[in-house]
């Protein structure tokens, strides 16, 4: 799955990284702390997320993460869109909310990027 | 779907309020933010979040939530526990993270 | 020591700072990928990095993250100027929190910072003093490196 499907299925709006929408994606995490992103996400995963403050970017840079997507319609700050561009980091917004957003990827056979926690760095 | 059939289909930990588990679950729910939880969640919805402090308990109560899945292995506070056991607000415990778990929620809830 | 030291270089923290948080971070991160150091450890030190930012920002007045890069480790040493910690045992507590609404807002202040740094580092050591601030160090070793028996010794 690319990100472009990733954007279909969601009916998303791509508000930064139009020319990265080629990108392969296998793997998801969902989470409004990003405290608890830091702890489990791994790289090359897309986050969903409810956040839209310029930490969520920063959160993504540190942890290569492919692409951010903001739910419930929330759009991102200026200051958001201007650090992602920087840092050349995708963000989709989706209406969907956070339960549907990772139900419909999820039946679409994108995988959670952690099977279950203990151990692992 | 009644949460106790979710439980079994997931094996989730039952961790507080075993005696409500014949409630209805409607829809879900996922959020760690309770301000984002109490202004958007559903009467019915069985609400996944990493959040174990009481607080938890009061929003569940108050939104009429079907329960609460901790996810990740996190287990509730201790007052948050006695809370949940009080109000009879079921606490159910996975080992997997949000994402996975709501998958699998999503599927059963919408076969 | 420090004859295998390759590098150090101290980044000043503005507390309250919310805009920039993450900004030394990914600086430090630069950094590491640019030595060559492996993609594990600069996640690991990019991680600790940035909830040790994220915690000057917070609490804080100022700060300072010192990055010391050698042979085999990564060591991060932060030192601020701010409340300080009364009981380091409790703050180490997963979920214990003292953060104020706008930290959680943010996706912090959820009491996993702490949790986090020491998940991550090999060592992690906090001292502190009420009143005048808090310092951490924390160590991210290469253990490939330490595993090899002619290598010299760990110099940190």
């Amino acid at each position: 799955m690319t990100l472009k499907d990733v954007q279909d299925i969601l009916e998303a709006e791509v508000l930064v990284g139009r020319d990265q929408l080629q990108k392969p994606v296998k793997t998801a995490f969902a989470a409004d702390l990003m405290s608890d992103v830091l702890a489990f996400a791994k790289p090359d995963s897309l986050l969903l997320t409810g956040l839209t403050n310029p930490q969520v970017v920063r959160t993504a840079d540190i942890l290569d993460i492919t692409a951010i997507i903001m739910v419930r319609g929330k759009k991102p700050s200026e200051e958001t869109v201007k650090l992602a561009e920087e840092l050349k980091i995708p963000i989709l917004s989706t209406r969907y909310i956070l339960f549907e957003t990772s139900g419909r990827l999820h039946a679409k056979g994108i995988t959670g990027c952690i099977e279950k926690v203990g151990g692992e760095i | 779907m009644q949460l106790d059939e979710l439980v079994r289909a997931l094996n989730l930990k039952v961790s507080c309020a075993e005696g409500s588990l014949k409630r209805q679950v409607r829809g879900g729910y996922v959020g760690d933010l309770l301000s984002d939880v109490m202004a958007n969640s559903k009467e019915g919805d069985i609400w996944i979040t990493r959040q174990v402090h009481q607080n938890i308990v009061a929003v569940a109560s108050l939104k009429d939530l079907a329960g609460i899945i901790l996810i990740q292995g996190s287990e509730p506070a201790l007052d948050t526990a006695a809370k949940a056991n009080a109000e009879g607000i079921p606490i159910l415990v996975t080992d997997l993270p949000a994402f996975e778990i709501v998958g699998q929620i999503y599927k059963l809830i919408n076969p | 020591m420090r004859e295998s030291q390759k590098f150090e270089k101290s980044f000043d923290v503005q507390g309250g700072s919310f805009q920039n948080a993450g900004n030394v971070s990914g600086q430090i991160k630069s950094i590491l990928k640019e030595m060559g150091v492996s993609t594990d450890i600069v996640r690991r030190v990019a991680i600790i990095c940035y909830e040790s930012e994220i915690n000057i920002v917070s609490y804080a007045k100022k700060g300072t993250i010192t990055l010391v890069v050698t042979d085999e480790a990564v060591k991060i040493e932060t030192k601020d100027e701010g409340p300080g910690i009364p009981d380091i045992e409790l703050a180490m507590k997963e979920g214990y929190s003292t953060a104020t609404a706008a930290v959680r807002e943010m996706g912090f202040g959820a009491g996993m910072g702490l949790a986090n740094m020491k998940k991550y580092s090999d060592h992690l050591i906090i001292t502190s003093e009420v009143g005048i601030g808090t310092c951490v160090t924390m160590i991210v070793m290469d253990f490939s490196k330490i595993l090899h028996p002619d290598l010299p010794p760990l110099t940190l």
